[in-house]
């Protein structure tokens, strides 16, 4: 089956991940009645097909294989390239993640195509996919178009509204099958180590603290760690303190680190550099604490004060606490 | 080993962003008067992935390129400081306005013109447009496998050892040389150039090749070649307005805080 739109989704965990009912919220409201295809490459991933039809795939293209079960260039490049055939369609959507910003990349110069990495509003104008991009550190953004089929981009995580489920939406699951050429596999993943994270997870936190490098050092988060345990938040960084090892590089909040869309985040000690507010920008309501008045991260916040941190920390949380009736 | 780190020269990341501007019109970002161009970020700590490599082994040859105008020598020669051998220069008219496909065929091209060289080192994104791209594009075009994001750098025996940053930790992946390898700030601080290293560097070569050169010409670097194109270039514009907390001490700013904080039922 021709689709309109190719969604290359993910599974992480055993359930479909969040960027994968993103893309496909997008590619429903972009496909303008034509089909969308999903497709779903791993091992043990046939399982999710329905989850994906549910979330508005018409067809899912399953390339279900026991050597596929993490992700290597080498062997989901191949497996894109005979989905790619299969689906036909003239854009394809990989989230920007582990393996959107390494894959997709990769298919576009094999298939002499361009791609437009890291968007974050997609339209069609004109027949051709126009997305939007923050580029120059989030100075700046641009809308790019590939001139050449397929046309590849990658999304930001959060930035499409996911569709709802609905269980009871009907389509069809392929099976690609796609042997994989083990001389055409020259790089190997020897060992994979996860960054074991503690309490609410950082993307999906409904609050998060972030500290800067204006915290000093790493016993200094000990506040920060306070205030999050009393919140139920998450704790993120910038990218000077993951640099300076006072936090693990998994904390770190921005262009080059995680994106986060809280209801609320709290940036303690943080400038506000671009970079930083790219990965935050989507928090619905940001707080700035900054002894600098000037700081550039008042500019995105809602609610600032412009103090010491070391002097409100200690009375914020006891004033948290008591308006929480703690 | 020679090992190649493309460094691409862009405008000064590190300014105010109220000094960053964009002509709407022609779509190009405005360079802020008297602040000079530099390497991009990620770039010099590919050449410090490489001068690690140098120094557990002496006999690798470390060549920088960049493709840029004449004044794009001067992120060559920084380069150079760090103790890089050599410079290769590539510069023409037709290199002026490329999209991603053309910027990774002539960086493959020359490459593939150096004959020996069996290592490349890009950044993970050049710190103008944060594409992100050449390096695996490098790569296809060369047909060698690329490592991307890395914090890492080993070769032994001709194999390369990387460890590459994700989202929730890193992976070791290996490859036999020739490879592509894009590297991430978490491999650390490049090093500074020593007064004298910056004499020395005055003195190495700079090779400059041109499109002929390359055996590339306008059907191939011309705007009608491009994959890519830029439809529009704008500065987002914010609409928040801060609300800065009143308070005599910083305990009423904070109780402020929180009391504003629970009103608009956020705590
Ligand atoms: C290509 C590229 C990608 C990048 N990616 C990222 C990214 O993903 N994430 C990221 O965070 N950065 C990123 N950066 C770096 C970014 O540009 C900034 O350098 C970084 O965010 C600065 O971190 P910071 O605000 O913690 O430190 P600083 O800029 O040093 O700011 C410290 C702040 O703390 C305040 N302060 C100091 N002491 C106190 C005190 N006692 N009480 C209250 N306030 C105090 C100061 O006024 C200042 O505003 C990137 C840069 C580049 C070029
Ligand atoms: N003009 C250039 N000269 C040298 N290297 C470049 C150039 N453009 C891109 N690169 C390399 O490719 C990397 C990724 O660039 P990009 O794909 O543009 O984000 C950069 O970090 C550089 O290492």
């Amino acid at each position: 089956m021709a689709h309109a739109i190719l969604v290359v989704g993910e599974v992480a965990d055993g359930a479909l991940a969040p960027i994968t009912a993103e893309m496909l919220g997008a590619a429903r409201r972009l496909s303008d009645g034509g089909t969308v295809g999903c497709a779903l490459i791993g091992s043990g991933v046939q399982a999710n097909a329905q989850d994906a039809i549910a979330l508005g795939a018409d067809e899912v293209l399953v390339v279900d294989d026991a050597q596929l079960a993490d992700y290597n260039t080498d062997t989901y490049l191949q497996a894109m390239l005979a989905v790619n055939e299969q689906a036909a369609a003239p854009i394809a959507l990989f989230g920007q993640t582990d393996m959107g910003r390494d894959l997709a990349p990769r298919l576009a110069f094999r298939l002499g195509t361009g791609v437009i990495m890291d968007t974050v509003e997609l339209a069609i104008e004109g027949g051709r996919l126009h997305a939007t991009r923050p580029c120059y550190g989030g100075n700046a953004r641009a809308v790019n178009a590939v001139q050449s089929d397929p046309q590849i981009a990658t999304v930001r995580a959060k930035s499409q509204d996911p569709a709802e489920a609905d269980a009871s939406r009907q389509g069809q699951t392929t099976a690609v099958a796609v042997a994989i050429d083990s001389a055409a596999v020259r790089v190997k993943v020897t060992d994979r180590q996860g960054a074991a994270a503690e309490g609410v997870r950082l993307e999906d936190a409904d609050i998060v603290i972030a500290g800067g490098r204006g915290i000093g050092g790493p016993e200094q988060f000990d506040v920060i760690e306070e205030l999050a345990g009393v919140l139920g938040a998450a704790i993120g960084a910038s990218r000077a303190v993951c640099d300076l090892d006072w936090r693990p590089v998994a904390e770190q909040i921005g262009l080059t680190g995680k994106i986060v869309s809280p209801t609320l985040y709290i940036a303690v000690a943080i400038s506000g550099a671009s970079q930083h507010t790219a990965g935050c920008s989507g928090a619905k309501n940001i707080v700035a604490i900054n002894k600098d008045p000037d700081a550039n991260i008042f500019k995105t916040s809602r609610f600032g004060i412009v103090e010491d941190f070391n002097k409100v920390m200690k009375p914020l949380i006891e004033a948290v606490k008591k308006e929480r009736g703690g | 080993m020679h090992i190649i780190v493309c460094v691409k020269q862009v405008q000064d990341w590190d300014i105010p962003p109220s000094s960053f501007k964009i002509d709407e019109a022609t779509k190009v970002v405005t360079p802020p008067a008297g602040v000079a161009p530099v390497p991009s970020q990620f770039d010099t700590i590919g050449v410090e992935a490489a001068m690690r490599l140098k120094d557990n082994d002496p006999d690798a040859k470390v060549t920088i390129m960049s493709m840029g105008p004449e004044g794009a020598r001067d992120v060559i020669k920084h380069s150079l400081a760090m103790g890089a051998d050599e410079g290769l220069l590539l510069t023409d008219p037709l290199f002026e306005d490329l999209d991603w496909y053309q910027v990774a065929l002539v960086l493959s091209a020359a490459v593939k013109k150096a004959e020996d060289a069996n290592l490349v080192i890009c950044g993970r994104q050049a710190v103008d447009w944060d594409m992100g791209v050449s390096g695996s594009g490098i790569a296809e075009l060369l047909d060698w496998p690329a490592l991307t994001i890395c914090k890492d750098v080993q070769v032994s025996d001709g194999t390369l050892s990387v460890e590459r940053v994700l989202m929730d930790g890193y992976e070791t992946v290996e490859a036999a040389l020739p490879a592509v390898v894009t590297v991430s700030n978490e491999l650390g601080e490049p090093r500074y150039p020593k007064l004298q290293q910056i004499m020395q560097a005055a003195k190495k070569q700079v090779t400059v090749w041109s499109a002929a050169d390359l055996g590339l010409d306008a059907s191939q670097l011309g705007a009608d070649a491009r994959k890519l194109t830029l439809e529009r270039l704008y500065v987002p514009v914010s609409d928040v307005e801060c609300l800065i907390m009143e308070g005599d001490t910083p305990e009423e700013k904070a109780q402020n805080l929180a009391k504003a904080l629970a009103e608009a039922k956020l705590i």
